[in-house]
């Protein structure tokens, strides 16, 4: 009995580590640039000093705005990854900025690229909105103005079916819902 | 609508009795297919269009013409197993009589080198309804197979077609059929950002085919309750993600549960009365089940990772699920209470999506590996692994009634998707016809 629990536990380890070594060869692409990204908005973020004449042209709280003082409304993430890299939680702080400055609700959706399970990548972005809710909550924005949603896979933000596709899939989109 | 299987004791002219399903058994020596051996060699089979027995019309049409589609229909069913090949209509020469049916020249068929002989008759009764009478031959014995009557209405013929292909089935290879079932399935149209989804359902063999909701909300993963009436299914209506039912003969549908997130991944235990689903909350996904009657949740899995796409062995002893508790996607089985959790599947790759064989011997599921998705099955103790199928995209597993066929969904890198069926040897791969792409099958029980 004893040994076939030892036998049970080393093959899980096993299993562990096989699980562990496949996955750091996945390719895990840093997060493309700026431009790469799926938004429509084409204006590049503006300085902090040219903010009040793009803030004139804005509806205050509104999802136009939140890209322009942001940047973008998108955060992009690793394969099968919901962890935040520097440069999600330098957009995110950004939102948690724009979110403290006004009264606007927002929706936070979680993606995911097409390479997984329908099921599985339901949970995985459920994983990565509340990745995003976490993080803003830690910045200070109170977690009733913070809703989540998972379209899984069933959402991508672009065509096509290579890394670059999947790259911009793999996403949470900070969403103005009022 | 009702179909009742009779013994056809007297020619199928005579008086109907009802009695009950019990059809003679094969002769001494009965010819049989190897199910296995089958694939790879197909046993020829003549099915000539049935012969008009009583009556000349129905609602549906002509006696004559319902024999020409019944044979046609039971021949398409038999093809499809992989396991016999019809022979083509116009190799028989002359046009079968009642008297042909009850006693074939079973030399004329052996020239025409048919091994066995599926024909019959179909009337129309009084009522309106019809007699579908089958009978199955050894034609090189020289023997009777089975024989059985199906009476049913007129719109009901396909049915009957069905159940004669069954029992030709069964009686050949010793297992049950399973042409008279149905498959509920996800309908897709548009460019992947914004696809359309909608449920549908058709006859196992693509007849009857009909949409159950409007594509007005994004709708996943139907399956069948075990009295397959009702679908459980997964709905973002209202934007808020969670399980749903859907009743089939009124249309009716409705959310299960109050639950403040998203609801996913439902099936049915095999007595109907619960769900098992997944339930996320603030990232952590875990398994739950829910008394459809009292409305009660059992929370079954507590760890920290996505514990998701549970499936009740047919007993409902036991729950097979995936979880990537242990790094990524591998599947696990516990009881049904949720104790006893211990992981099954250790091959390469990810391992995700179980089904359970309503037979209990096999557990289908997703391979994912070397950026290709596979279909494969498992022994419930996670021995025995083969994987099926390799495509792009290949996933969505869902079992044939008799346990013998896997439908699956196969998406390709265009975004296009279809679903396909293949032999749980890994042979007889086949596409089903559907009217748009389609994705997420579900195969019904034996319809009663």
């Amino acid at each position: 009995m004893k040994s076939t629990t030892f036998r049970l536990a080393l093959l899980g380890t096993l299993g562990l580590t096989l699980a562990a070594c496949t996955k750091k060869e996945e390719p895990v692409l840093a997060a493309p640039p700026a431009e790469a990204r799926p938004e429509p908005a084409p204006a590049p973020a503006p300085a902090p000093t040219q903010t009040p004449s793009v803030g004139t042209s804005l509806v205050p709280g509104s999802q136009e705005e939140l890209r322009a003082r942001a940047g973008t409304d998108t955060v992009l993430f690793a394969y099968d990854s919901y962890e935040l890299d520097a440069e999600a939680r330098g957009v995110l702080a950004r939102h948690a900025e724009w979110l403290k400055g006004n009264n606007a609700r927002v929706t936070l959706e979680g993606h995911a690229d097409e390479r997984g399970t329908r099921e599985y990548n339901l949970a995985l972005g459920e994983r990565r909105a509340n990745s995003v809710k976490n993080f803003l909550a830690t910045q200070g924005v109170p977690v009733d103005r913070l809703a989540t949603i998972s379209y899984g896979k069933e959402r991508p933000a672009v065509e096509g079916s290579d890394e670059a596709a999947w790259a911009q899939n793999r996403r949470a989109v900070t969403m103005v819902t009022r | 609508m009702r179909l009742i299987p009779l013994l056809l004791a007297l020619p199928a002219t005579a008086a109907l009795a009802q009695v009950p399903a019990t059809a003679p058994p094969a002769g001494g020596g009965a010819l049989r297919v190897d199910i296995n051996a089958g694939l790879t060699q197909p046993m020829p089979i003549a099915v000539p269009s049935f012969a008009p027995g009583n009556g000349a019309s129905t609602e549906a049409g002509t006696t004559t013409a319902l024999g020409e589609r019944a044979a046609q229909v039971i021949a398409n069913d038999l093809k499809s197993s992989g396991l016999f090949r019809p022979l083509d209509p116009a190799a028989f020469t002359t046009t079968v009589g009642v008297d042909d049916v009850l006693r074939p020249d079973y030399a004329a068929w052996r020239t025409i080198a048919a091994q066995a002989l599926v024909t019959g008759t179909v009337s129309a009764n009084p009522d309106g309804g019809i007699t579908l009478a089958c009978y199955a031959y050894d034609v090189f014995a020289g023997t009777e197979i089975a024989r059985q009557g199906f009476v049913t209405t007129a719109a009901g013929w396909r049915r009957a077609a069905h159940k004669c292909a069954d029992l030709v089935y069964s009686r050949l290879t010793g297992e049950s059929g399973y042409f008279d079932s149905r498959i509920v399935y996800v309908s897709e149209t548009g460019p992947r950002t914004k696809r359309i989804k909608r449920l549908a359902i058709m006859d196992q063999d693509g007849a009857g085919h009909r949409f159950l909701t409007s594509g007005q909300n994004l709708v996943l993963t139907p399956r069948f309750a075990p009295g397959q009436q009702t679908i459980t299914y997964m709905s973002f209506e209202n934007n808020r993600p969670r399980v749903w039912l859907y009743t089939l003969g009124s249309g009716q549908q409705q959310a299960v549960g109050q639950f403040a997130t998203m609801t996913f991944a439902p099936r049915f235990s095999p007595d109907g009365q619960n769900l098992v689903f997944s339930m996320a909350v603030g990232g952590n996904t875990d398994i739950y089940r829910f008394n459809i009657a009292s409305r009660q949740t059992t929370r079954l899995t507590t760890g920290p990772g996505i514990d998701t796409s549970p499936s009740y062995s047919p007993d409902g002893t036991k729950i097979v699920f995936e979880s990537d508790r242990g790094g990524g996607q591998q599947l696990y089985v516990m009881n049904a209470d949720g104790s006893g959790q211990s992981r099954i599947s250790f091959g390469e790759g990810r391992s995700a999506s179980p089904v359970w064989s309503p037979r209990g011997d096999y557990i289908a599921f997703t391979r994912i590996g070397g950026g290709r998705f596979g279909i494969g099955v498992m022994r419930p103790d996670g021995g025995g692994e083969r994987l099926l199928t390799n495509g792009y995209q290949d996933e969505g597993a869902s079992w044939s009634p008799n346990g013998r066929v896997i439908l699956f969904s196969r998406s390709d890198r265009s975004g296009r998707s279809g679903l396909w069926s293949v032999d749980i040897s890994g042979l007889n791969e086949r596409r089903l016809a559907t009217p748009l792409d389609a994705s997420d099958p579900a195969w019904s029980p034996l319809l009663p």
